[in-house]
């Protein structure tokens, strides 16, 4: 058994050594964070025309968190790279060969990688809650009421899962660009407008962002949006299986097929 | 030590490799021969736990590759010039080899001193030409410092002193006692480094022997004699029934012929000779008479030796005639 | 007819040809050697007009590359293996280069058929082995049926049937009077195929002659001894004998001797004279590889640390004496042995050139596939050179 602290430092050394994992973590942040305050800052100023039912739900936590629908789309290329761009050099080979337990190799890539992306994925949810609330003014909360602490907390573990989902998925398909080609049209499109038909309504629910994005809400069916069949826990409940399938199908490709 | 026994690898009904059995010893440098599509690259790939075997099993001193804790530190492999990442270093794409297998990192700069890309060590690996990059492998190979190497196709892309550096490494390693692993088409290159020789064809084994036997088994050697007293060296060859030939240029060819018999008898009849030289045919004669009928593509113009393919075992010790061979040597 | 004349290339500050002049000449195969970096790409391309030369000019048949009416007829150049629409069928791709140049389509066939992908013509070329890219960019460069042939490193991917059928091609194409030029990094394989070199070294020009003068200029010949074995007396007796006679003798790993400065005729005297019985005496020439080495050293980008030097006269393992100090197929490779079982003396077949009468016997014309390694015959009678006894 090959020894798993020095696989993972040899991941760690592997991740911050390619650009690629600072661009896409930077632009993670700085796109959720920038479009989240933006829109915080146009909510400011378009509070009194919002309906009735959506100032009754207003949920300023949530609007903080607005920007991630684009900025989870860099956590998915981070996620993607990780795992693809050993494939795609070739590099899986030189890789598999210094580490032959399947097992440890991917725990240890997953676990660094992960790490990292929750990191950042924290910091990203702070930056953007505060951010987003200095810059709602009369209509802000804070991180003292009910559930806001969870709330936050939870918009950088749906970040790093986001992540890890991508891993997942892309340890499966061994290839960056067919990763790619079917997760981002899935997050950016399929999702949003699926949610949007009334009968698809009820199946898109169950996709992981729409259930773990559960978990940014504090107040319930925040503005004014459909009421979900499960709790904020719940909801990232649902993303954690996403999770595991992903994870276990990639485990398994990776042990079963030829490197 | 490298043990193969019955390796077998199918990809549906195609058997890439057939219940392959051979061992790979320490001390030699074994050269691993085939043509395209016989199975060398599948059956390294396997030899690396990197494709599965459908049957059969390898063990790597004994072991299995996957029980082994640090397998660079018994195992470097050259197998794709390509299999490193683009966007990283030369020494980081090392230097994240090395740390899985707990290898300092002052060994990283080292094997890049090594194999002289030090200069460049800090460069993307993107940037590479193939020489490059087969240096970077040959590097990563060298890492844990093992006792086996193994490496596929080693000279592609490299210049004629990378090719020159690469074959005196491979001897001095497996002069330090090593076990050196070693496939490659170039025939003239091979029998410059290889001591042991491993021949495969359609995925099964056709000769596992030592270099001189296999070309000994495999087609024709013979004695030159050359003399200024012409008459009297024909009559002694005639007086003493050796059989002989004579060619254009003025010299005595005599097949499997003995040559410190023929020094001998030369001296007793107080012959002078101006030339007394064992000769044998070249690897690629060999390799060409023995894999003839494993062949994937053929092209006109260059004829392989009539007759039916070799048996599966191997073609060694059956009385071949070798003048297709010779054929083979010259422009068509 | 390849012509350079003063070309030069510059990149920035970098100078990657430095006025080189050459002539390729039509009936040879020439080979271009020269380590990597040295400006054979670069030169091959300005060759080709894919390159604009900084200085100087080169033509084909008296043309630019550029003016050449119907270029594609007229030279046929292997530059890149890969240099193919992967998702076009080989047939298809040949046939759109036919096209383009007005090559009747029959001829595409043709070529499919020469170098031996009939079989796979009809399918897409992202599947091709590299090996099978190189007979299909092969294939291209003999579609028009061009009398100037470019190849740069052609044996790259191919197996050793494969390698055998380019070398062959290469030497009939030369043969009907083609002009031939070969890059390559392998030195072995070049002293098979090439009768003529031109080595360049940072861009310029180092070497430009025939493949034997090469060889005899940048390296020494020498001769390998062996004594009996069970005597070592007689091989110290032969040692003194022949270092006193004026020629440098050198243990060899097996117990062999190996001896410059003397021709074998002479050896076999002095070895006569010293009453010591000979198990070998044979001619060995250097290498082209050697020779090589010798003349591009300080001309070379990556060095390894290794010293250089150490290998150019490979320590065998003991008890194996090397066959393959010269390139061995040529030697002999020009006759067929008779079959086993005959007497060949009373046979005479027909394949071997020559049977008798051996004295007065003309020097044998080569064949023009004949090996590049020097092969002067001599007459018995006549005092041997070590570099004839070949």
């Amino acid at each position: 058994m090959a020894s798993l602290p020095a696989v993972l430092k040899s991941e760690w050394t592997k991740i911050r050594t390619v650009s690629s994992t600072t661009w896409t973590l930077a632009c993670a942040l700085i796109v959720t964070v920038a479009i989240s305050a933006a829109l915080c800052a146009l909510m400011r100023s378009q509070f009194d025309d919002l309906k009735p039912a959506e100032k009754l739900t207003f949920d300023p936590t949530f609007i903080s968190f607005s920007g991630m629908i684009l900025g989870q789309l860099a956590m998915v290329v981070f996620g993607v790279l990780v795992v693809g761009t050993e494939y795609s050099s070739g590099m899986i080979r030189s890789s598999l060969a210094a580490v032959p337990r399947r097992g440890t190799f991917l725990f240890a890539k997953l676990t660094v990688a992960t790490l990292l992306a929750l990191v950042v994925g924290m910091a990203t949810s702070f930056l953007s809650f505060f951010l987003g609330q200095a810059l709602l003014g009369p209509h802000r909360t804070t991180i003292g009421e009910p559930n806001v602490l969870r709330a936050v907390v939870g918009a950088g573990l749906y970040m790093a899962l986001i992540a890890l989902f991508s891993m997942g998925v892309a340890t499966m398909l061994r290839s960056s660009m067919l990763s790619l080609g079917i997760l981002m049209p899935f997050f950016f499109l399929i999702s949003q407008i699926l949610s949007a038909v009334p009968g698809a309504k009820n199946v898109a629910r169950y996709f992981p962002d729409r259930a773990g994005s559960q978990i940014m809400q504090v107040v319930p069916d925040a503005m004014n949006s459909d009421p979900a069949p499960y709790g904020p826990w719940g909801g990232l409940g649902i993303m954690v299986l996403w999770v595991i399938a992903a994870l276990a199908g990639g485990y398994l490709v990776l042990r079963k097929r030829d490197a | 030590m490298i043990e193969l026994e019955g390796l077998t690898k199918r990809y549906g009904s195609k058997v890439a490799v057939d219940h392959l059995s051979f061992q790979v010893k320490p001390g030699v440098v074994t050269g691993f021969l085939g043509p395209n599509g016989a199975g060398k690259s599948t059956t390294m790939r396997m030899l690396l736990d990197l494709d599965n075997p459908t049957s059969g099993t390898v063990r790597i001193d004994g072991r299995h590759y996957r029980e082994l804790a640090e397998p660079l530190k018994y195992i470097g492999a050259l197998l794709d010039a390509k299999a490193m990442h683009g966007g990283r270093t030369a020494y980081n794409n090392l230097l994240c080899l090395a740390e899985s297998n707990r290898i300092p990192a002052a060994r990283v700069s080292e094997v890049l001193d090594t194999v002289g890309l030090s200069a460049v060590a800090k460069k993307k690996a993107k940037g590479f030409s193939l020489g490059m990059g087969q240096r970077l492998g040959i590097a990563s190979a060298l890492l844990g410092d093992p006792e086996i190497l193994m490496f596929d196709e080693p000279v592609n892309g490299l210049d004629p002193e990378g090719i020159h550096w690469i074959r005196n490494l491979m001897k001095q390693l497996a002069g330090e006692g090593r076990t050196i692993f070693v496939s490659s088409h170039l025939m003239s290159e091979m029998a410059l480094t290889a001591d042991h020789l491993i021949v495969i064809g359609q995925g099964r084994l056709l000769a596992d022997t030592s270099m001189a036997d296999f070309i000994r088994q495999n087609s024709r050697s013979f004695v030159r004699l050359r003399s200024p007293q012409w008459e009297r060296l024909l009559d002694v060859l005639n007086q003493n029934s050796v059989p002989f030939l004579q060619t254009g240029d003025g010299a005595i060819e005599i097949d499997n012929g003995r040559i410190e018999a023929l020094g001998e008898l030369a001296a007793r009849h107080q012959l002078v000779l101006h030339e007394l030289s064992g000769q044998q045919a070249s690897l690629e004669e060999a390799f060409m008479q023995m894999t003839a009928g494993s062949v994937e593509y053929h092209a006109h113009g260059a004829t392989t030796p009539g007759g039916p393919p070799p048996p599966p075992d191997r073609g060694a010790g059956r009385q071949a005639p070798n003048w297709g061979a010779h054929d083979q040597g010259r422009g068509v | 007819m390849i012509e350079a004349v003063g070309l030069t290339k510059r990149y920035g500050a970098k100078t990657a040809v430095h006025n080189l002049s050459f002539q390729v000449r039509p009936g040879a195969v020439t080979g271009f050697l020269g380590p990597n970096g040295s400006g054979k790409s670069t030169t091959m391309r300005m060759i080709l007009g894919l390159d604009q030369p900084t200085a100087g000019h080169v033509t084909i048949g008296g043309h630019p590359f550029r003016n050449l009416p119907n270029a594609p007829r007229q030279v046929g150049a292997l530059l890149d293996a890969k240099a193919v629409h992967g998702g076009r069928s080989a047939r298809n791709h040949l046939l759109s280069l036919a096209q383009l140049s007005g090559i009747p389509a029959r001829r595409v066939d043709e070529v499919l058929g020469v170098v031996g992908l009939q079989e796979v013509a009809k399918r897409r070329s992202k599947g091709f082995s590299l090996g099978m890219g190189q007979r299909l960019g092969i294939a291209a460069a003999l579609l028009g049926d061009p009398q100037v042939l470019l190849f740069d490193e052609p044996v790259n991917g191919l197996d050793p049937e494969g390698i055998l059928w380019v070398r062959n091609l290469m030497k009939q194409l030369a043969a009907e009077g083609r002009t031939v030029f070969v890059s390559s990094h392998l030195m072995s394989e070049m002293a098979l195929t090439a009768d003529h070199l031109i080595v360049i070294g940072r861009g310029q020009l180092l070497a430009d002659m025939r493949i034997t003068d090469f060889i005899s200029h940048n390296s020494a010949d020498f001769a390998r001894v062996r004594t009996p074995g069970t005597d070592p007396a007689q091989r110290e007796k032969l040692t003194s004998a022949l270092t006193e006679a004026g020629g440098q003798v050198m243990p060899e790993p097996d117990g062999a001797l190996r001896v410059t400065g003397l021709a074998l005729p002479r050896i076999s005297d002095v070895a006569h004279e010293a009453d010591v019985r000979l198990w070998e005496l044979s001619p060995h020439q250097a290498s082209l590889e050697e020779a090589y080495m010798r003349m591009t050293q300080g001309a070379v980008d990556y060095r390894s640390t290794a010293d250089q030097k150490a290998g150019l006269q490979p320590a065998m393992p003991p008890g194996y004496a090397p066959p393959q100090v010269v390139p061995e197929v040529p030697q002999h490779g020009w006759y067929a042995p008779p079959p086993p079982g005959q007497n060949p003396y009373a046979a005479a077949p027909q394949q071997a050139p020559v049977q008798q009468p051996p004295v007065q016997q003309a020097p044998q014309p080569q064949p023009p596939a004949a090996p590049p390694v020097p092969q002067a015959p001599a007459a018995p009678a006549a005092p041997t050179k070590p570099e004839d006894a070949r």
